[in-house]
């Protein structure tokens, strides 16, 4: 009998059932890697501690440190102490139990360490095929190399220490079909924040997204993670794309790929795991390309989002809708575009690869941001960090006047000592532009890093092809 | 976890959709290596004013709002960050059930998780619901309904297994840990 045909993530998905669901238990889904950092993983070792268990599979576990961590120089490599008492405890404390349970760390001074979800697929650890889960919902990042890659809670990082295994209830699935060029200043961001406004921000609820298409098959693999990244904004656990010649070129001879015969099978492996032909997804959206505006958020999610040319829109008698443009001090009908702003973001899990920092740094190239602009240039990793130096990006940033750091999260989120004041504007090239998510009182508006450049630049919302 | 069979209460209300983990619980607050003592900075953006003191406009400051141990809230609600922290804080505050027409993925898992139950009711039920703040309403979960003050019982969903686990007061790590044979089997033949 000739095999239904199959989506990518069904192939995923049933190749890791160490048993399928039934009506009365989830099924039990074997996770072939585990990412754990800081901030997720002290209560699940204290569980560990409490039931006398170990680590099933250390060597199947990998352990950074990014969410809480400095970005000052001084105070990663010595010189001085990390300011925040309790970030200062956390990271100790992941050092404890990584070196008690056996986990291999990229700790604080580590040249491969950075932000979780850059140094997985960096360090080619991110394969096609596999299931990779961290407490951390952009866990949905890694799908760009077409893994099943999603986001838990503590407790279930506990779950998976313990057992290598989660229980799960399969999800539905969702085409998103993208077609058509991209044009000249519009970026994968621009995509992203594209669909993420057509689907809405609980669009993707219960849904595992495949994103497909000529448009996708064009975009590099920096770009796949930038989409792949804001899957969970749209309220989906996981975003995957089929690998191809671009995902085996991306991952040939990375520190942690397979090499020589192991290359060799790995690549017949994964050249059957792309969706089948006549296979079929439960619901299916198309997309054109070629409409994509430059893209920038006035609101207080990733759904509240319009063309940089366009006005603020107006939603009588939606209470949360107007709770939101208060807290941003904006007012409907009104265009986006000049609005003064106080600091510029370049970095996240979304935008902080090579590709992000060039695509700002061609921007800024002999430019100067804006007098009394606060521009903070975080590279994902310090990977990202060496190569960006040696193409000579750091002078770019600095000479244009921006703050050039270690890599983490930093500004994306305020637990780490970089946020933005009380009231101020931020265009940053992050995920979530949620009330307080940058600071108290920060107003987020989130952009691409060539959009966030070129309001540097002006210190106003600018469309970055006025610039370019 | 303590088992969760009968709940009656009242109920505080939230009534805006998509109120996300970083409102629940901001990140400043996740630096901490416990799972407990967030209950205090539960929703503190919303809830105190720069200076620490409580917003009086502020529903869970409310003398109405002391000793409801369930929170109805429009759609998406939890919706961002897959932080546990924000069932952790919801749970050490007092609440033990949530009410929505819909709640983002993780955080209904992670609610699961810490014994606290996410309710999901079709849209009249949580238009009585948003309109009546402080109704009191009983969650039996024996027999999956949500009844009202009016008398009206509404039923709702929740996955076979959970259900198991709140009732009984236990926890998904035995029950994995019980599937050793399985998993060493699936790692001999993966």
């Amino acid at each position: 009998m000739a095999r239904a045909p199959q989506t990518l993530f069904d192939k995923v998905w049933r190749a890791h059932e160490v048993s399928g669901e039934s009506a009365d238990a989830p099924a039990v889904l074997y996770i072939d890697l585990h990412l754990i950092h800081e901030v997720t993983s002290p209560q699940a070792f204290a569980v560990l501690r409490e039931r006398g268990l170990t680590v099933r599979r250390p060597e199947r576990t990998l352990a950074t440190m990014d969410h809480s961590t400095p970005t000052l120089t001084a105070q990663v490599f010595g010189g001085t102490p990390i300011a925040l008492d309790a970030a200062r405890r956390q990271v100790r404390e992941l050092e404890v139990n990584c070196a008690e349970f056996g986990v291999e760390l990229l700790g604080l001074t580590h040249g491969q360490r950075g932000i979780v979800h850059i140094i997985g697929p960096e360090l080619g650890l991110t394969q096609p095929g596999k299931t990779i889960v961290c407490g951390d919902s952009h866990t949905s990042t890694h799908g760009a190399v077409g893994a099943l890659a999603f986001g838990i809670g503590t407790t279930e990082v506990g779950h998976v220490l313990a057992t290598q295994c989660l229980l799960q209830r399969k999800p539905r699935t969702l085409a998103v079909n993208v077609s058509g060029e991209l044009r000249a200043g519009v970026t994968a961001k621009d995509l992203i924040l594209t669909i993420i406004g057509r689907l809405g921000v609980s669009g993707g609820t219960g849904h595992v997204i495949e994103y497909r298409g000529d448009t996708i098959r064009a975009l590099d693999m920096d770009e796949r993670m930038t989409v792949c990244n804001m899957s969970i904004e749209a309220g989906a656990r996981a975003g995957m794309i089929g690998p191809d010649e671009t995902t085996y070129r991306y991952l040939e001879g990375r520190p942690r790929s397979p090499r020589g015969a192991a290359w060799e099978r790995a690549l017949e492996a994964w050249r059957a795991l792309p969706t089948d032909a006549l296979a079929r997804f439960d619901r299916e959206v198309e997309l054109d390309a070629a409409a994509v505006e430059p893209m920038i958020t006035y609101g207080t999610n990733p759904g509240m989002v319009i063309p940089i040319g366009g006005t603020i829109p107006q939603r009588c008698g939606d209470a949360a809708f107007t709770q939101a443009l208060t807290y941003m001090g904006l007012a409907p009908g009104q265009p986006i575009r000049d609005q003064p702003v106080n600091v510029v973001f370049l970095g996240s899990c979304t935008n902080a690869r090579l590709s992000d920092l060039r695509s700002a740094a061609g921007l800024l190239r002999g430019r100067r941001i804006a007098p009394g602009l606060r521009m903070l240039v975080v590279p994902g990793s310090q990977q990202v960090k060496r190569e960006a130096e040696a193409e000579g990006l750091d002078r770019v940033f600095l000479e244009a006047g921006a703050e050039w750091r270690e890599s983490g999260c930093s500004m994306c989120l305020g637990m780490n000592g970089d946020v933005v004041g009380r009231g101020e504007y931020s265009v940053s090239t992050s995920n979530r532009n949620f009330e307080g998510r940058q600071g108290s009182g920060a107003r987020t508006l989130l952009a691409s890093p060539l959009t966030a450049a070129a309001c540097a630049v002006r210190g106003r919302v600018t469309d970055p092809r006025e610039l370019m | 976890m303590e088992p969760f069979t009968i709940l009656s209460s009242r109920t505080v209300v939230l009534p805006g959709a998509n109120i996300d983990t970083d409102q629940i619980i901001p990140a400043r607050f996740l630096t901490t290596t416990t799972r407990s003592g967030l209950g205090e900075h539960l929703f503190a953006d919303w809830r105190y004013l720069p200076d620490g003191t409580p917003r009086s406009d502020f529903v869970l400051n409310s003398p109405r709002a002391r000793g409801c141990r369930i929170l109805v809230a429009g759609r998406n609600f939890g919706c961002g960050s897959s932080r546990e922290h924000a069932p952790w804080a919801l749970a050490d505050y007092g609440f033990r059930a949530l009410i929505s027409t819909e709640l983002a993925d993780i955080f209904s898992s992670n609610c699961l998780k810490n014994g606290l139950l996410p309710v999901t009711v079709d849209e009249p039920t949580s238009a009585w619901l948003i309109a009546h703040p402080g109704a009191e309403v009983t969650l039996d979960l024996t027999a999956g309904t949500l009844t009202l003050p009016t008398g009206r019982a509404v039923s709702f969903p929740l996955e076979a297994f959970a259900r198991r686990c709140l009732l009984q007061g236990v926890d998904e790590l035995g029950y994995l840990l019980e599937r050793r044979h399985e998993i060493e089997a699936y790692e001999r033949r993966a």
